[in-house]
Formats: C-alpha cells, sequence, structure tokens
C-alpha cells in the first residue's frame, strides 16, 4: 500500500496535479511534432512546387468553404491500388504552401490529389453544376450557386501577405499585383499575361469556367475553383521525379 | 466526513481506501492480472516492433529499424511485380503493332482487361460507365465517329486528346456564327437551323424559308461538314444527315450550336497514363461495338 | 445568514466584467463597419448584441443579489447549481439538433438530392454542422454540467465565482451559435473538428481559461482532503483540450476585418498539428471527460463503491501519457515520414489496456449490483455504454494497425468505429447522466416514466445497431472494391462502382439515425414531463440560492 499512499500528492494538491498533467501529456506531442521542423527528410526536394496564383488561392478558400474535405482526400498513399487508380502517391512537398492541409479523411468522392489535367474545364463547371447530369450514379452535391458567384475584388487584399507571415514566400511584387494577376489569369486576351507566368511559372492563363466574367473584368467563384481543380498534383514533373532519391 | 477508516465492503469482501465523496467510496482491490500482463504484452511488442521498423526521432536523421522498412520502398516493389507479371502474360502488348494485338487472342484479352480498368476510372466521367455518352460527350459504342473509329484513329484521339493545350491533339473547334461581329443574322441562323434539320429528315418549322437556308449552309458550313453535310472526319466535323447528335438535334439546341459554335474538349493521356494502358484503352473503345 | 443590513455594493468583478464587456461591444460595432463578408458582419453583430445584454445582464443581476452570497447555508454548502440546470436543458436541445442533422446528412448520402443545391444546404456544411453540434454542443455542455455538478458535490463547496460560471456557460454556447452558424454561412477554417474560424478561436480560448479557473477555485475551497477521481478527469480534459486547442488552431487573419484565416502551419507539420489535436480531441473530450462523468454517475446511481482506487490511478496517467502519442495513426501511410507512424501506431496499441482500465471499473463497480439492470434502464444505458466504450476502444488500436488501417482508413469503417464510440458511449453515458441529474437539480423524487427511458433505450439500441453494423459491412466492402484486382492483374471496380455500392448501406444508416432521433425525443419528452410534472422530493436540504431579505 506504501507506494499507492504517494499519490496522494496529486490528490491533494491540484496544483501539482495540474502540472503533473501538462508534463505527462507534453512529451508525447513534443517528441512528434518538433522533429518534423528540423528532420529534413520531413519534406522531399524536389522542383516545381510553387505558392498558388490568387486565382488558385481564392479557389482554394473557395474548396474550404464548402467542405469539399468532407468528401474528397488529396492525399495518395503508397498502397498499390491508390497509385494505379490516382497516380503517383503525394509527397509532402506538394502541400508545403497548403494552409490548412486538406489530405482528408474520408473518400465518399474519389482522391483529387491529380485531379488536375485530368478533366476539361467545361466538365468541371458542367459537374459542379449538376453532378447528376454527367455521372448518373454521383451523390455529390450540386454547386450551381459558384457561377453567378463574384470574387469580390475587396476579399482579396491580404490573402497573400497573410500567407507570407505564414512561411510562403511570395515576392513583393506578387503581392502588390495580386488583384490585377488574378483577373488576368481568367482572361488570355489581357495585355498581363506574360507579366503573370513570370510571376507564376508554369501557371494557365484560360477563361475556366467559360463564363463571360473575363470579359467583364470580373472573376467568378467558379473561376477560381476551376482554377484550384486543374492545378492540384500538376506542380511536380513525376517525369523527372527521382522516387529513389526520397525513399526515407 | 473526511478520511474514515477502511472499511470491508461485504458484497466483494474487499477493503475500501477511506476516502468518500458524496456518498461515493473506492475500494483498494488490486489490479486485475490479466490486465496487467496484457498491458505489459502490448508495450513488449511495440519495443519489438521500434526495433525492426523506423521509430524513433534524433537529432539529424531517426530510428531506421533492422529490416529497413520504407513504405514507398514497399510500393515501388509492389508495383514491380505487378508489371512484371503483367509482362509476363503479355509482354507484347507494350511492344506489338495495335492490329496485331488484336490479332493475338492472348493479347487481345489483355487488353480489353486493361483498357476496361482504365476506362472506369480514367473516361467513364465522361463517356459514361458504359460508354454510351451524354451531351456533349460522344457515345463511343454507336459506330459515328467525329474523328474517326479505326484503331490508329482511335489511339490518336485519346493519346493526345481534342482541343486540349498539347500541339498535337486534334484541333479546330466550330466557330460561333451568331452574336453582334456574327456572319450571320438570328434571322438566317434560324434558317440555316431548319434547313440542317431536313439533312437528317426532320421536317423544318413551318412558315421557314429552307431554300435560303440551304444556300447560306452552302456558303458557310460545306467546307466543314461536307457538300451533303456528310461531316469531315479531319476536321472533327459531325455528320449531319444521320440520326447521331452530340448535343441535339431539335432547333433550339442547333440554333445554339450555330450560333455560339462548339468545341468539346478532351485531355489527352499520353502524359497521365502510360503508353500500353493507352494501347489498350484504344483497343478496348474500338471493340465496344463502332470500331470500324 | 447574511445581515439584511450589510452594505451592497458593486464588486471588482462585476464592474471589472461590465467594462470588459462595454469595450467588447465597441469593438464589435467597429468591425461590423468594416467587414467585408456578410456573415462576418451578422457575428460581430451578434457579438455586440451579446455584449450589451452582458452588461444589462451584470447589473440587473447585481439589483437582485443580496449583498453577499453565502458559502453556506445552515452549515451545507449552498450549491449554485442554475448554471448546471442552463447546461442540461442546452444539452438536451444541441443533442437532438446534432442528431437530426446528423439524419439529414445520412440522408443527403442515400439520396442526394437533398442537398438543395442551395449554399447553407449542401453536405459539406452541414457535415461540420453535424460533428460540431454533437461533440462540442452536446458532449460539450454535458460536460459543462456534470463537471460543475460533480465538483461541487464532491468538494462540499459552492462553485467558485459569480459572474464566471454563467460566462463559462453562456460565452460556450455562444461560441457554438457562431460555430454552427459560420459554417451554413461558409465560414471555416476547413480543419476537422476544429473548424471555427480564428475570432470564435480566440472567444473560446477566453471562456477555456475561465473555466479551468472556476474549476480550480472551486477545488480550492473543497471540504474534502483528496480530489475525486472524477476530478482528476475532468482537469485533464480541461487543461489538454486549451493546450490542443491554441496548438492546432494557431492562424493568422487576413485582416480584422475578414473571418478568413490562415494557419501558421503548413503541410505535412500542419497535418500532424491536426490530428494531434483531433485525436486527442478524443481522448481527452470524448474520453477522458465522459469517464469523469462515469465515475461519479455509475458508483452513484448503482450505490456501490468504485471498484478499484489503484486501477483508477494507473489507468489515469496511462492513459492520459499514451494518448497523445496515437495521432499519427489518423496519417498512416500518408506523406507523414513513416517513423511518426510507426509511433502512432504502436502507441495506439498500448493504449488498449489504459482505456480499458476505465471500462472495468466502471463494470466492476457493479458486482454486487448487477441485479439493478433489471429494474433501472438509466443504469442500463451506462452499463451499455461502457461495453460500447470497451468495443470501440478495441476497435480503435485494430484500426491503428498500419496493415489493418491501409483498409479501413477513408471508408465507412471509420465512420462506423466513431458512432459506436460516439453514440454508444459518449451519446448513452451522457443521456444516463442526464437522466440522473434532472430529478436531482429540478428537486423531483425520480423520473416521470422509467418506462419511457427503456424506450429510448431499446429503440436507440435499435438505431445504434443499424448504424454501426451497416458502416462496418459498407466500410469493409468498399476498402476490398477499391484495392480488388481481377485475375487478370487489373483493378476490379471504377471508383463510381464502389459509390453505387454503398447506396443499401447508406439507406440503413439513415434508418439506424432516424431511430436514434426518435429515442432522443422520447427522452426529451420524459424530461419535460419530469420537470412539469414529477412528484417534489421531499424536503432534501438544497437550500434556495437568495434566502428571503
Ligand atoms: C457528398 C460528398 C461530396 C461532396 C461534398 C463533394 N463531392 Fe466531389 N465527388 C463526390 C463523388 C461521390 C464523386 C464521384 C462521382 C462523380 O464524379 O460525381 C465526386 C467527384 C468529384 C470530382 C471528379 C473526380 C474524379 O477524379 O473523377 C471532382 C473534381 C469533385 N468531385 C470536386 C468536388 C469539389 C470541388 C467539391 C466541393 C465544392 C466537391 N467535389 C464536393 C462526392 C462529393
Ligand atoms: C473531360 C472529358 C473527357 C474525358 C475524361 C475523356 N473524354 Fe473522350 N471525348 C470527350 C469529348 C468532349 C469528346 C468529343 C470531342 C469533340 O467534340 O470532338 C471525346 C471524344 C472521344 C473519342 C472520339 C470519338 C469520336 O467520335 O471520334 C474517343 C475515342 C474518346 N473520346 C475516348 C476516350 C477515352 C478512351 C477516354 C479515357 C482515357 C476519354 N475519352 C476520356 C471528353 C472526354
Ligand atoms: C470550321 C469548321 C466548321 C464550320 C465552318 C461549321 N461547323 Fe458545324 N461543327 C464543326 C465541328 C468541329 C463540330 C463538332 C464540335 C464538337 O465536337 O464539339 C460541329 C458541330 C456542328 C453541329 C452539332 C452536331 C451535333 O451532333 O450536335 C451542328 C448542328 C453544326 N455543326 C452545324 C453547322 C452549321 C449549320 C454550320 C454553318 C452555319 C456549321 N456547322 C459550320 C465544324 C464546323
Ligand atoms: C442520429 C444520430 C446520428 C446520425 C444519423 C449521424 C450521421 C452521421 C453521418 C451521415 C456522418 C458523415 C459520414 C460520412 O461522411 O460518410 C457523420 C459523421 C460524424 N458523426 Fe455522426 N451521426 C449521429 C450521431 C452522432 C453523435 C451522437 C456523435 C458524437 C457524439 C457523432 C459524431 C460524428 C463524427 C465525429 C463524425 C465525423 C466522422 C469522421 O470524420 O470520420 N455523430 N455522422
Ligand atoms: C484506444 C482508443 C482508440 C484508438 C486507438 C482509436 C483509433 C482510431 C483510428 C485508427 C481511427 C481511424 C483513423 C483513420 O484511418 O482515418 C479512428 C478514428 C476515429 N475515432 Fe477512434 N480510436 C479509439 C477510441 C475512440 C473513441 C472512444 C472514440 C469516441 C467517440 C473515437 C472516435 C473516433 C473518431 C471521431 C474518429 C474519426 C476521425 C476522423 O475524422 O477521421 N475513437 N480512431
Ligand atoms: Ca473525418
Ligand atoms: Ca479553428
Ligand atoms: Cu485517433
Amino acid at each position: 500500500m506504501s507506494l499507492w499512499n504517494k499519490h496522494a500528492i496529486f490528490e491533494k494538491n491540484s496544483i501539482v496535479l495540474v502540472l503533473g498533467i501538462i508534463v505527462v501529456v507534453a512529451i508525447g506531442g513534443l517528441v512528434e511534432i518538433a522533429p518534423l521542423f528540423y528532420l529534413r527528410s520531413t519534406i522531399e526536394r524536389v522542383e516545381g512546387v510553387r505558392p498558388y496564383t490568387p486565382l488558385e488561392l481564392a479557389g482554394r478558400a473557395i474548396y474550404v468553404r464548402e467542405g469539399c474535405y468532407n468528401c474528397h482526400s488529396q492525399m495518395i498513399r503508397p498502397l498499390r491500388d491508390e497509385v494505379e487508380r490516382y497516380g503517383h502517391y503525394s509527397l509532402a512537398a506538394e502541400s508545403m504552401y497548403d494552409k490548412p492541409f486538406q489530405w482528408g479523411s474520408k473518400r465518399t468522392g474519389p482522391d483529387l490529389a491529380r485531379v488536375g489535367g485530368k478533366y476539361s474545364d467545361e466538365w468541371h463547371v458542367a459537374h459542379l453544376s449538376n453532378p447528376r447530369s454527367i455521372v448518373p450514379q454521383s451523390i455529390m452535391p450540386g454547386y450551381p450557386f459558384l457561377a453567378t458567384a463574384e470574387v469580390r475584388p475587396e476579399t482579396v487584399a491580404g490573402h497573400l501577405p497573410t500567407n507570407r507571415v505564414g512561411g510562403v514566400p511570395y515576392s513583393a511584387d506578387q503581392i502588390a499585383k495580386a488583384l490585377e494577376d488574378m483577373r488576368t489569369q481568367v482572361n488570355p486576351e489581357s495585355p498581363n499575361v506574360q507579366a503573370f507566368q513570370a510571376r507564376y511559372p508554369g501557371a494557365t492563363v484560360r477563361n475556366f469556367s467559360g463564363g463571360t466574367s473575363a470579359a467583364a473584368g470580373t472573376v467568378s467563384e467558379m473561376d477560381a475553383l476551376v482554377a484550384y481543380l486543374q492545378v492540384l498534383g500538376t506542380m511536380v514533373d513525376f517525369k523527372t521525379y527521382d522516387a529513389r532519391a526520397n525513399i526515407r | 466526513m473526511a478520511d474514515h477508516k477502511p472499511e470491508i465492503d461485504v458484497a466483494t469482501g474487499r477493503s475500501t481506501t477511506g476516502h468518500e465523496w458524496d456518498g461515493i467510496k473506492e475500494l483498494n482491490s488490486p489490479l486485475p492480472k490479466w490486465w496487467v500482463y496484457l498491458f505489459y504484452a502490448t508495450i513488449v511488442w511495440s519495443i519489438g516492433y521500434w526495433v525492426v521498423y523506423p521509430a524513433w526521432p534524433m537529432i539529424a536523421s531517426h530510428t531506421r529499424g533492422v529490416i529497413g522498412y520504407s513504405s514507398r520502398m514497399d510500393v515501388a516493389a509492389d508495383l514491380d511485380a505487378l508489371r512484371a507479371r503483367r509482362t509476363q502474360r503479355g509482354a507484347a502488348l507494350a511492344t506489338a503493332p495495335l492490329a496485331d494485338i488484336q490479332r493475338d487472342t492472348n493479347l487481345l484479352t489483355l487488353a480489353l482487361a486493361q483498357g476496361k480498368a482504365a476506362f472506369g476510372d480514367n473516361c467513364a466521367p465522361c463517356h459514361g460507365l458504359s460508354a454510351t455518352g451524354s451531351r456533349g460527350y460522344p457515345n463511343l459504342r454507336d459506330d459515328a465517329w467525329l474523328w474517326g473509329g479505326k484503331l490508329e484513329d482511335i489511339h490518336q484521339t485519346i493519346r493526345h486528346g481534342i482541343r486540349n493545350a498539347d500541339d498535337q491533339s486534334r484541333q479546330g473547334p466550330m466557330p460561333p456564327f451568331g452574336g453582334a461581329a456574327g456572319m450571320l443574322k438570328p434571322a438566317e441562323i434560324v434558317q440555316v437551323a431548319n434547313f440542317v434539320r431536313t439533312l437528317s429528315g426532320q421536317a423544318p418549322r413551318a412558315g421557314i424559308d429552307v431554300a435560303k437556308g440551304k444556300e447560306l449552309f452552302a456558303a458557310n458550313c460545306t467546307a466543314c461538314h461536307g457538300d451533303e453535310g456528310r461531316g469531315n472526319r479531319d476536321l472533327g466535323a459531325p455528320n449531319l444527315t444521320g440520326q447521331v447528335w452530340l448535343y441535339g438535334s431539335d432547333e433550339k439546341t442547333i440554333i445554339e450550336t450555330i450560333t455560339n459554335g462548339r468545341g468539346g474538349v478532351m485531355p489527352g493521356w499520353a502524359g497521365r497514363l502510360d503508353e500500353t494502358t493507352v494501347k489498350a484503352l484504344a483497343i478496348y473503345v474500338h471493340a465496344l461495338g463502332g470500331g470500324q | 445568514m447574511t445581515p439584511a443590513s450589510a452594505q451592497k455594493s458593486l464588486t471588482f468583478t462585476e464592474i471589472g466584467s461590465a467594462l470588459a464587456f462595454a469595450a467588447t461591444a465597441l469593438l464589435c460595432i467597429v468591425v461590423a463597419a468594416g467587414s467585408v463578408d456578410s456573415g462576418y458582419t451578422f457575428h460581430v453583430t451578434l457579438g455586440a448584441i451579446a455584449s450589451i445584454a452582458a452588461v444589462i445582464a451584470i447589473f440587473n443581476r447585481y439589483m437582485a443579489r443580496p449583498a453577499s452570497i453565502p458559502q453556506e447555508i445552515d452549515g451545507k454548502p449552498n450549491y449554485n447549481m442554475e448554471p448546471v440546470k442552463f447546461a442540461v436543458v442546452a444539452a438536451v436541445f444541441w443533442g437532438i439538433a446534432g442528431f437530426t442533422v446528423g439524419l439529414v446528412i445520412a440522408s443527403q448520402l442515400a439520396w442526394p438530392v437533398l442537398n438543395l443545391d442551395l449554399p447553407w444546404t449542401n453536405f459539406g456544411r452541414l457535415r461540420p454542422l453535424h460533428t460540431s453540434a454533437v461533440i462540442f454542443a452536446f458532449g460539450g455542455n454535458v460536460l459543462l454540467a456534470t463537471s460543475f455538478y460533480v465538483v461541487q458535490k464532491t468538494s462540499r463547496a459552492r462553485l467558485a465565482g459569480v459572474i464566471a460560471p454563467w460566462f463559462v456557460i453562456l460565452g460556450y454556447n455562444f461560441f457554438i451559435l457562431i460555430a454552427g452558424t459560420g459554417y451554413l454561412l461558409g465560414i471555416t477554417q476547413g480543419k476537422e473538428y476544429a473548424e471555427p474560424e480564428w475570432y470564435a478561436d480566440l472567444f473560446l480560448t477566453i471562456v477555456w481559461v475561465t473555466y479551468l479557473l472556476v474549476f480550480l477555485a472551486t477545488l480550492w475551497k473543497r471540504k474534502e482532503p483528496h480530489i475525486f477521481v472524477a476530478n482528476w478527469f475532468y482537469l485533464a480534459f480541461i487543461v489538454t483540450i486549451a493546450v490542443l486547442h491554441l496548438g492546432n488552431n494557431a492562424a493568422i487573419p487576413v485582416s480584422i476585418y475578414s473571418p478568413k484565416s490562415y494557419i501558421v502551419w503548413s503541410g505535412v507539420q500542419d497535418a500532424m498539428f491536426q490530428w494531434w489535436y483531433g485525436h486527442n480531441a478524443v481522448g481527452f473530450f470524448l474520453t477522458a471527460g465522459f469517464l469523469a462523468i462515469m465515475y461519479y454517475f455509475v458508483p452513484k446511481r448503482a450505490e456501490r463503491p468504485i471498484y478499484s482506487y489503484r486501477l483508477s490511478i494507473v489507468h489515469f496517467w496511462a492513459l492520459i501519457f499514451l494518448y497523445i502519442w496515437a495521432g499519427p495513426h489518423h496519417l498512416h501511410y500518408t506523406a507523414l515520414p513513416d517513423w511518426a507512424q510507426t509511433l502512432g501506431m504502436t502507441f495506439s496499441i498500448m493504449l488498449w489496456m489504459p482505456s480499458w482500465g476505465g471500462m472495468i471499473n466502471g463494470l466492476m463497480t457493479l458486482s454486487g449490483a448487477w441485479d439493478k439492470l433489471r429494474t433501472d434502464p438509466v443504469l442500463r444505458l451506462m452499463v451499455v455504454s461502457l461495453a460500447f466504450y470497451g468495443m470501440s476502444t478495441f476497435e480503435g488500436p485494430l484500426m491503428s494497425i498500419k496493415a489493418v488501417n491501409s483498409l479501413s482508413h477513408y471508408t465507412d469503417w471509420t465512420i462506423g468505429h466513431v458512432h459506436s464510440g460516439a453514440l454508444g458511449w459518449v451519446a448513452y453515458v451522457s443521456f444516463g447522466a442526464i437522466y440522473c441529474l434532472v430529478p436531482w437539480l429540478w428537486k423531483k423524487k425520480e423520473l416521470y416514466s422509467l418506462r419511457l427511458v427503456d424506450w429510448h433505450f431499446w429503440v436507440s439500441t435499435i438505431g445504434i445497431v443499424f448504424y454501426i453494423s451497416a458502416m462496418w459491412v459498407a466500410g469493409i466492402m468498399q476498402g476490398l472494391m477499391w484495392r480488388a484486382y481481377t485475375a487478370l492483374g487489373f483493378l476490379e471496380y471504377s471508383f463510381i462502382e464502389t459509390v453505387d455500392a454503398m447506396h443499401p448501406y447508406y439507406v440503413i444508416r439513415a434508418l439506424g439515425g432516424a431511430l436514434f432521433v426518435v429515442g432522443s425525443l422520447i427522452m426529451a419528452y420524459n424530461l419535460i414531463m419530469t420537470v412539469r410534472q414529477g412528484e417534489a422530493a421531499e424536503a432534501e436540504p438544497m437550500p434556495a440560492l437568495v434566502p428571503a431579505e
């Protein structure tokens, strides 16, 4: 009984009890989380991953807002069937600018980590507006309201600098031109296309939603969301990626 | 009411601790033996697991475990094994020309199986699980082809897609004829549209000058759709004389087509799927029933 | 007794709180004026209204209260049960609301037209509403109510603070309101179980710290030398949730006029933070907190001593130590490095026995009283909840094994596991506690009808069985279909075929959910009738709050 009596220290002093709890629960978190910030093997070294363009970032905010992550994962696991179905397994580097990460925990719908380029813009617009018109067995909700909602210019400011504070390497130029860049990306006719693509190498400029917003100088939520979906998984070129170098 | 003397609980014969809160007492029962041993067992098992597998973070790296396990190496091995199995069954699938594959029953069976598997996740979202298509997305089971139904044509279509950024993709949309700067006035569009309906044996709307429509068609449309409206597979211009319609044969849809133009887009698959899979898909699609 | 002549004056806390609320109201008005988002404007307006209401309430209360509130009356603690009552009512309300939303989203998965194609009714927005409503609104209010009840009773001391307990209860429910309406309006951080945006997170932090202080200060006033075991668990729950909340929600708002923020962590580190939080929301909110409930209500209802003091010590410390490590089992086979996954897996296995320690201590407390299960459906609810707890904490370690998780992850098996824990354990032990509390708090001899409790028990038990068995079958089938290969070595099913195959199970699940909702409505009716028509308990001396002047 003697050892058991020692426990009275905790039972008789709430502060000791609280301190005991804090110490005990701190250990696991520290050991598992802290190394992820300093172990170099945590994030692979790969070419190509760039911060999102303002349009893609706006699209991502809509993805988060509509809660797509409740049904879609963005994390292809290194398992045979997943690699065959969805493509190369996801790398940590591919989500290193994702705030928050959207790996998901449920696949009611398919994984979207590499959906970029898999379908046409028109398909996405039709599918998002009415999924069952195009995939009869689908149980995905329709989002027809995205086509008519504008990404309001006053809500664009501040996103890039906030991301930069959190470590995403946006340049001063990218921050200054954010609104212009967002409009440019949906308008291939724009004189700013070249400057935009110099700021975001590899980014595509298209009228993503096929709507009239590009001509009107505005951007619809559909434009933004489709632009985001079309960039998913496309930044790393797996033809030149050396998987063996990043075995960890 | 504070600390009491421990007492014996009648029902269990165990002693209490002597504490009491709001009438609740505690027995001073020992830890159940099986519980302690199972707990130890899980700890021992875990230690064993740490020895074998990567587990503990260190300063510059982490413990790797004695078998050098890595989930990434594992999947690479799994995929290699899978590919080896497939190669063993039909190495020629990767190298043989399409026509040869079609003639060899063994290879054909494999190709069809592989094609079907790839179709469900990559093509079905547009063309449907049974490949019968939907508005704007062609039926691949009929023998009406926009870009050609021969094996080679289909292979080319799948590899590079249609009207996408790939410079080898099939190109050229149907231009819009309507709008402010359009080549045709709204009334003229109605006339052409009604004429187009007659090509497939449908009745024009009463009171429409179909003859004028025919003139306009000859002047504007035959370049692509051909003199008799039978289409042109080099341009992807559909045959307008048959029963198969990509977008629809009602007057409203045809007017919409002429006014705004059309240009369905299909991604190219050469970059996303490996060559063998693309070949298998061509053979699978060709075999669906519409192959020429 | 307070002499009637005592000088009444505003306390320091009253003045301070009133000033703080006035300042908050002002801040809210300024922000509302500059807000760039209509949903945000709505929220800060609500904030302003609530703050002004709080100022008024503080002064009203001052006017009504005696010069000082006695800690004891006739040598008995003058318990403060009004905030507890509020939280009990809120728990029942939010429970029914959350279960109903669960039924709605279950139906949406079976019949997608129910999404209605509107922003605020689609599955993606309603699902977090469901999870937050059941865990934080229903579960949270149960935890608040029981912890404030238990800490007073087992310390024989009045709840510390005058305004603070009310601030905790009302503030927490205000947070729920902001969180829930936020999801519907599209305001979310997109992190599971931590969806509320930065301003709601900040406000919750203040509420939570106050909660900890009220709880601790009540313990300081205790008349018992030892701290009761339930209170260890409550403390671990309160302290750890605070730490997790701060770590996982670290975010920078785009501007004070915008509801949107970006998490400071990104990618793989954010994922680890998320599931360190997410798993321990399970471990400390849904487990430690509810074990605390078990440790008071089971022995109390069974009128038996707790089975083993020693077991409670060992399993308490082992549980809280080991739980923290298990988070990576939510990230098996992801881009999280393998070593972290190994730790997550092994610690989950080691967690098995410490988890069962709670079940053993609960179940064995009934030794000598098993016959009560036949006559007391309330006790039966609690015992069955312990069985479900045992089941889900066996299933959990099983699913943490990487080989198993490679199949179960992303599937409905997880959903089945969640709901065997959530419905079977969390909801059932809550129902048990609520059925005990309502007669005690409203000073009734007993519940209006034990037969109705019996009905509630059976209807919802059948509901749970439908729900979780459908999800097990669906989940395992889904996992097997995803990885199925044909004899020739190619994937056998396309994704959409697997979606199609889920339909019958989604229908059965919705049916099970409907039964669970019906059960909770039966409970609500029974409780309302208890309060309205129940026979008053014979003057158990629980003194009135305010002695007549
Ligand atoms: C109720 C669950 C659900 C929600 C919420 C949901 N989806 Fe889906 N999604 C599905 C299902 C099921 C499919 C597969 C059937 C289909 O293609 O429609 C799918 C398919 C997709 C696809 C095609 C993926 C592929 O590779 O075939 C995309 C892209 C997509 N969803 C995007 C989204 C976006 C963006 C959102 C949020 C705005 C969203 N989904 C919300 C269930 C959902
Ligand atoms: C984003 C939607 C989309 C996807 C995915 C897609 N297609 Fe297509 N496909 C189309 C469209 C649109 C057309 C017709 C283009 C046009 O209008 O000319 C087409 C045309 C074709 C044609 C030519 C039909 C003809 O009549 O000449 C073939 C063959 C074909 N697809 C096969 C496939 C195969 C095989 C896959 C999968 C590897 C696939 N498609 C995936 C949209 C898609
Ligand atoms: C530059 C070439 C070109 C010209 C000129 C052209 N078309 Fe087309 N037309 C096409 C192509 C290519 C398509 C198929 C588009 C697709 O696959 O999305 C098409 C499709 C159509 C369709 C839709 C068929 C269906 O199955 O739904 C109709 C109707 C049509 N054209 C009528 C006309 C008429 C009438 C004119 C003249 C006023 C005309 N076209 C001029 C190239 C042309
Ligand atoms: C009427 C009762 C209930 C029904 C019908 C119901 C239904 C659902 C549905 C349909 C989902 C979404 C599953 C999916 O995305 O595939 C869900 C998720 C969830 N529910 Fe419930 N639910 C009920 C009660 C509860 C209760 C009482 C709790 C907790 C105390 C709870 C906690 C959760 C959690 C945590 C999730 C998220 C699971 C995950 O992401 O893995 N539910 N519920
Ligand atoms: C020893 C105890 C437990 C262990 C080791 C454990 C383990 C697990 C595992 C492995 C998963 C699946 C993760 C994934 O594949 O995505 C999971 C999910 C979950 N479990 Fe448990 N579990 C335990 C107890 C419980 C209990 C008692 C509850 C109470 C309700 C619970 C609630 C949940 C929830 C809500 C999820 C879903 C998380 C998500 O959104 O993905 N678990 N658990
Ligand atoms: Ca989840
Ligand atoms: Ca949050
Ligand atoms: Cu967990």
